[in-house]
């Protein structure tokens, strides 16, 4: 039985493929992490930064997000060491998630910061709030809600986009297991093994969504 | 002479190259109560902007208790004020708003608390005591938990005088409190408005509710065009207009 079959490698090969998903889960977590927050600098600077800053910024964003994962993946890490910046396999594709996660929260952020209405802003001012404190008790606390969905979408691309490290040698889950298929040939079992594992962590990542998107609803 | 809580000598301001404020005069004392009336377009609500410098102003002045808004004199230039210095000044005046502007992530009481805590450094349970004071006060306490959403317009507008009055302004300013509510809720806000006047709280109102004003003004500013067309006390004001543009603007209000 070649269920049977598949199952005995992956158990044999327990080990290295459990290495394999913690990678995936370390890239995807802290690109994810620090693609937020920068991210969220971007989403600042393009909203309320002067034109200059946001001329530069918006560059940034469009390019990055013009750009394939892919392409963005290979340029960090062949292109980097060209110019004396040497990052291994790993780190270059962390810092190319990390730059794609954030050009797109960036954007995420901008939206809904703009969506706030003025009256907002003006309330704060009222009574007497800096930028800075009108930003995190005010507008930040409203935006992070609004951005919520859209964000744990992002976040389920980059596990999905992490995949693409294992052509740059990062053994990360599916390079993991294409590892065990060169030695057991059971590409089909096999590949819908990894197919299963990526849709739980990205099932997991929605239901941890949808569960936060509950609990900080402003009640109305 | 006591000091005025508001004093605005040759106020000018523009958008882009239409002037709306074409040199204000206005000087309020401790305790006044002034509304401004007009058309739409007049000025009353830039003017009311221009206070707590919510709109900036290209000329003139706009002092409250002495200190001028938003700009400076330095070697003869005019020079806008730090934000950390403007943020202190816009304290000294309490706004509500034609939309309340409430916060709506945060409960009642949360809203009334967060200026107290963060312009005011007031500890928390202290400001917790003063937020509790005034939600009483305007006759909403039992809402305090609730959040913007699960109240009605008029409760919320209550909520939003008790986030600016709790903050202890010198000067009130009230910019169309009732225009976005309900005919029923409109009283219960203006009673709030009133007992505060009452009290012998400075205020400058926008206000369509021209019976109110009549009531509670001690002094009523008619706005046309960028200019204050008629200035008096109330009775005087909407019992004999001296401008034909007062009379007219009396008549389509429906003021009786």
């Amino acid at each position: 039985m070649e269920i049977l079959e598949a199952i005995i490698a992956v158990w044999a090969a327990r080990w290295p493929i459990l290495d394999g998903i913690g990678n995936t889960l370390l890239i995807s977590g802290v690109a994810i992490a620090w693609g937020t927050m920068l991210g969220l600098g971007v989403g600042l600077l393009l909203t309320y930064g002067n034109l200059g800053v946001r001329l530069f910024v918006r560059i940034y964003s469009d390019f990055l997000r013009g750009t394939p994962v892919f392409v963005l993946i290979l340029a960090c890490f062949y292109i980097l060491s060209v110019i004396g910046i040497d990052l291994s396999a790993f780190e270059a594709g962390i810092f190319a998630l990390t730059l794609f996660c954030s050009s797109h929260v960036g954007e995420i952020v901008r939206g809904a910061l703009q969506a706030i209405p003025r009256g907002q802003t003006e309330a704060a001012k009222s009574i007497g709030l800096t930028f800075s404190q009108t930003l995190f008790s005010v507008l930040f606390p409203q935006a992070l809600r609004q951005i919520l969905p859209t964000w744990v979408n992002t976040a389920t691309e980059i596990v999905k986009a992490s995949t693409l490290l294992s052509i740059i040698g990062v053994v990360e889950l599916l390079l993991s297991v294409q590892q065990v298929i060169s030695r057991a040939y059971l590409s089909m079992e096999l590949y819908f093994f990894a197919g299963f594992v990526y849709f739980l962590i990205n099932f997991a990542i929605e239901k941890t969504g949808r569960y936060v998107e509950r609990k900080v609803a402003i009640p109305s | 002479m006591a000091t005025p809580i508001l004093e605005i000598k040759n106020l000018h301001k523009r958008f882009g190259k239409l002037e709306v404020l074409k040199g204000i005069d206005l000087t309020m004392l401790q305790g006044d109560v002034v509304s401004l009336i007009g058309s739409s377009g007049s000025g009353k609500t830039t003017l009311l902007r221009c206070v707590n410098l919510l709109e900036d102003y290209e000329d003139g002045i706009v002092a409250v208790d002495g200190e001028q808004i938003g700009f400076k004199e330095k070697s003869g230039r005019r020079v806008r004020l730090s934000e950390k210095e403007i943020a202190r000044q816009r304290a000294m005046t309490g706004m509500a708003f034609q939309h309340f502007n409430l916060f709506p992530h945060m409960t009642a009481i949360n809203n009334v608390m967060l200026g107290l805590i963060k312009t005011r450094g007031t500890p928390k349970d202290e400001a917790y005591s003063i937020a509790e004071k005034w939600l009483e006060r305007v006759g909403v306490r039992a809402r305090k938990d609730y959040f913007p959403g699960q109240l009605s317009g008029g409760q919320q507008q209550r909520v939003a005088i008790a986030r600016a009055i709790a903050m202890n302004p010198k000067l009130m300013l009230f910019d169309e409190v009732t225009s976005a509510l309900d005919p029923e809720l409109v009283n219960e806000v203006l009673a709030v408005i009133q007992d505060l006047a009452k009290d012998g709280m400075t205020m400058l109102l926008v206000t369509h509710e021209m019976q109110f004003a009549h009531d509670v003004s001690s002094r009523v500013v008619f706005m046309q065009d960028g200019r204050i067309g008629e200035a008096g006390p109330p009775e005087q004001l909407f019992r004999s207009p001296k401008s034909e543009r007062l009379t007219l603007f009396l008549k389509n209000s429906k003021f009786h």
